[in-house]
């Protein structure tokens, strides 16, 4: 039978179509052109015009996080894909499940330094899942089915395609193509009976477990198989940022976050815990601080799905290889019903102590400048802690992340691994396509809402309903802070002149409003929410405030600072 | 810590683009390849790369499990010497004239294990293989006419369990696919 011939862009709408696509962020660029000029014909993708193609990549994150969808982006050779880089490499670090399509020159011209031309694939081998150029229109179904089966399977992450203009304006006769198994990757390892019963025997026999979750809950959809774990033998647990919404805030056996600046109670007994069942996190060093002084007491059972997080940082006694919703299942079903009352009531006096000593003049302060928590904390309560909190990264983040609290699933989306300074407006713009019916926190700070500030444009043009909450201390906060803890108070580039923002969130069309007096801040919250559209709220915090409790860089899990 | 000087056996898909995904996982951590072979193996379609790397256990693991990380690489796994059998391959080229003049060219190959794969009336090429102190001792012993060119290879190596793992396993995955396949129908 003659199939009909078309452009290698149009392949490339089918194939997008056929993998289920719907919204692509992208920017677009000379090697980039055919793509584009196919998409105008094709009015049921919704493409979302970015202002950098940074902002294209966060935006496809925020988008993948809160929908576990593929996100999309469109970007051109050259600076285009350079721009991608930092998305690209986040997404690595964060596991996003993401399909970059860049432009590339005519393969003719490859390896001529032709105009926009770079090697993106060389470029970016060390920072995606995969990454692979097309050269033939013939390869294009092929490349995008294999480009979403690989982002989308196993632990996810981003793939780029390096999109040569010749094979975009190439005829092929397309067969939509569904590929699904890839013989030298292996997306979902089976879980292994042995290493069942090996941990079942730890968390029985365990007087003291404590369980650590991470996104893998999260990204393996498995959040009513790790409730069920935790309650048929009551292990109390904490939270990784990033898992931080796998778990609700107020379930009775969530003690909190863990890290630098998490909880005191599940960082003290991670050092106290008989066993400890890390579930589809990866102990990164934010975490577990020094390695050496961490946990040492404890048998380690570790669920992950990547085999080359087993190992990498904590030796583990037992490890369980697999999908965390298949492993915990197979846990759940052999672990004995328990409780662990007497241990679960020694987290209560660090609860107290951190209460007394940190929660409550951050977050219910009754005189002095504003600070940041006691905003997050209103924010939080104004949406009856469903909302989806996105933010930036530095002080903002870690206070967002201890009080901002959760009681739906995919409610964090926030720069984990990487740290990304400008993630969170348009990370924010694509959690509010993700996520259309729930409302959108982002918390930012004065430095990072600059990094990708440009983004209004995109707000405005889109009127998604982003909540811009910009805490504002006049200061690069975080590492002013690590100035005045540990370099002698010396303030070396992080003071900062900010702008009139209630002018640009003006000069953009969207509602703002500024404000630095308590007695504001309530009637503020219920203005921006009520607000339909996208509102900035700008709030002036105390300019050096302080991120505690802390367990500086080196330092030992159960030993957190106080105060300063 | 220690280091031992691992041989490092990986099979990939032939695409391209490997080498560069294997080699910055070394990059990464500043860790130096001794030695490097890449060829096709005894599967269609499938190259086979044999690196030698000095480093400790826990890195070397660590590497391993990054390589198979990579999406188009089937397997990699790491052997110390006694767990397997290495080669190099040596070609030497040196004088002809200087080599008759000297009257102990076929005592030296000979005593060496080595063979003369080339000669004409300008030059002489003698191939050896061995491990790399072997091929050393013939290199000190011809330099004394001069040598002229001189290369080593990289290891290759095989293992000293009976079979291939790599087409175990290859069967293994598609059996499965076929079984997941039937299953979903």
């Amino acid at each position: 039978m003659e199939k009909e011939s078309i452009l290698g862009a149009e392949a490339l709408m089918r194939s997008l179509k056929h993998e289920g696509v719907e919204t692509i962020f992208g920017y677009p660029g000379g090697a980039i052109m055919p793509v584009y000029d196919s998409l105008y014909d094709h009015k049921e993708f919704r493409h979302i015009l970015v202002r950098h193609e940074q902002g294209a990549t966060h935006a496809a994150q925020g988008y993948a996080r809160v929908s576990g969808k593929v996100g999309v982006c469109f970007v051109t050779s050259g600076p285009g894909a350079t721009n991608a880089i930092t998305g690209i490499g986040d997404a690595m670090m964060d596991s996003t499940p993401m399909v970059v399509i860049a432009g590339q020159v005519t393969s003719s011209l490859l390896g001529t330094d032709a105009f926009q031309e770079i090697d993106l694939v060389s470029v970016t081998q060390p920072i995606t899942k995969w990454s692979y150029q097309i050269r033939r229109a013939e390869d294009i179904a092929w490349a995008v089915s294999r480009a979403f089966y690989i982002a989308r399977s196993g632990r996810p992450g981003p793939v780029v395609l390096d999109f040569a203009k010749n094979a975009q304006f190439g005829k092929v006769n397309y067969h939509p193509e569904k590929i699904d198994y890839v013989r030298s990757y292996v997306a979902k390892p089976d879980v292994k009976e042995e290493a069942i019963y090996d941990a079942v025997n730890l968390i029985n026999a365990a007087k003291r477990p404590l369980a650590l979750v991470g996104q893998g809950v999260e990204l393996g959809s498995a959040q009513k198989e790790l409730r069920a774990f935790l309650e048929k033998a009551q292990i109390p647990a904490g939270c990784t940022i990033l898992g931080l919404s796998a778990l609700p805030s107020d379930h009775p056996l969530n003690m909190g976050m863990l890290g630098m600046h998490g909880n005191l109670a599940p960082n003290i007994k991670t050092n106290e815990c008989d066993v400890l069942i890390a579930i589809g996190m990866r102990f990164d060093d934010r975490v577990t601080s020094n390695l050496a002084t961490y946990a040492k007491q404890a048998k380690i059972i570790h669920l992950d799905i990547d085999k080359s997080e087993i190992d990498k940082n904590v030796k583990t006694d037992v490890a369980i290889i697999a999908d965390c919703k298949d492993s915990l299942a197979a846990l759940t079903i052999h672990t004995a019903k328990n409780n662990h009352d007497e241990w679960i009531e020694t987290f209560a006096p660090y609860k107290e102590e951190e209460f007394k000593k940190v929660i409550k003049p951050e977050v219910f302060p009754t005189e002095g400048p504003i600070t940041m928590g006691e905003v997050v904390h209103k924010v939080s309560e104004a949406t009856y802690n469903k909302a989806v909190m996105v933010t930036d990264v530095g002080q903002n983040q870690m206070i967002a992340c201890r009080y901002f609290k959760f009681t739906e699933d995919r409610s964090v989306v926030t720069s984990g691994g990487l740290g990304t300074m400008g993630f969170g407006l348009p990370a924010a713009i694509g959690a509010c396509l993700g996520a259309p019916d729930r409302t959108i926190c982002m918390f930012t700070g004065d430095g990072g809402l600059q990094m990708t500030i440009q983004e209004l444009g995109t707000i405005m043009e889109t009127q998604l309903p982003v909540k811009i909450i910009l805490l504002n201390n006049n200061y690069l906060g975080n590492v002013r802070q690590w100035q005045e803890m540990f370099f002698h108070e010396r303030y070396s580039s992080t003071p900062m002149l900010n702008p009139d923002y209630e002018k640009i969130a003006d000069a953009y069309g969207i509602k703002s409003r500024s404000l630095c007096l308590r007695e504001e801040l309530d009637d503020a919250i219920k203005e921006m929410l009520e607000t339909p559209g996208p509102f900035l709220l700008e709030v002036g915090v105390i300019e050096k405030g302080l991120v505690l409790p802390m367990t500086p860089a080196g330092g030992t899990v159960d030993q957190m600072m106080m105060g300063f | 810590m220690d280091k031992t000087l691992y041989t490092i056996n990986v099979y990939s898909e032939n695409i391209a683009g490997i080498l560069n995904q294997i080699t910055t996982i070394f990059t990464r951590r500043q860790l130096n390849i001794e030695s490097l072979n890449v060829s096709a193996s005894s599967i269609k379609g499938v190259h086979k790369y044999t690196i030698t790397c000095y480093c400790d256990k826990d890195t070397i693991e660590k590497i391993v499990k990054q390589m198979e990380r990579r999406i188009d690489v089937l397997q990699a796994q790491f052997f110390t010497d006694d767990e397997i059998f290495f080669q190099e391959i040596a070609l030497y080229k040196v004088s002809t004239e200087e080599l008759l003049a000297s009257n102990r060219i076929e005592e030296i190959v000979h005593q060496h294990n080595a063979h003369i794969i080339e000669i004409n009336k300008v030059y002489t090429v003698i191939e050896k293989s061995g491990p790399t102190e072997e091929t050393q001792m013939l290199y000190e012993e011809l330099k004394k006419w001069g040598i002229l060119q001189f290369v080593r290879s990289g290891r290759i190596a095989i293992t000293k369990s009976c079979v291939e793992r790599l087409s175990e396993y290859l069967n293994e995955r598609e059996d499965k696919h076929r079984q997941s396949k039937l299953e979903n129908q």
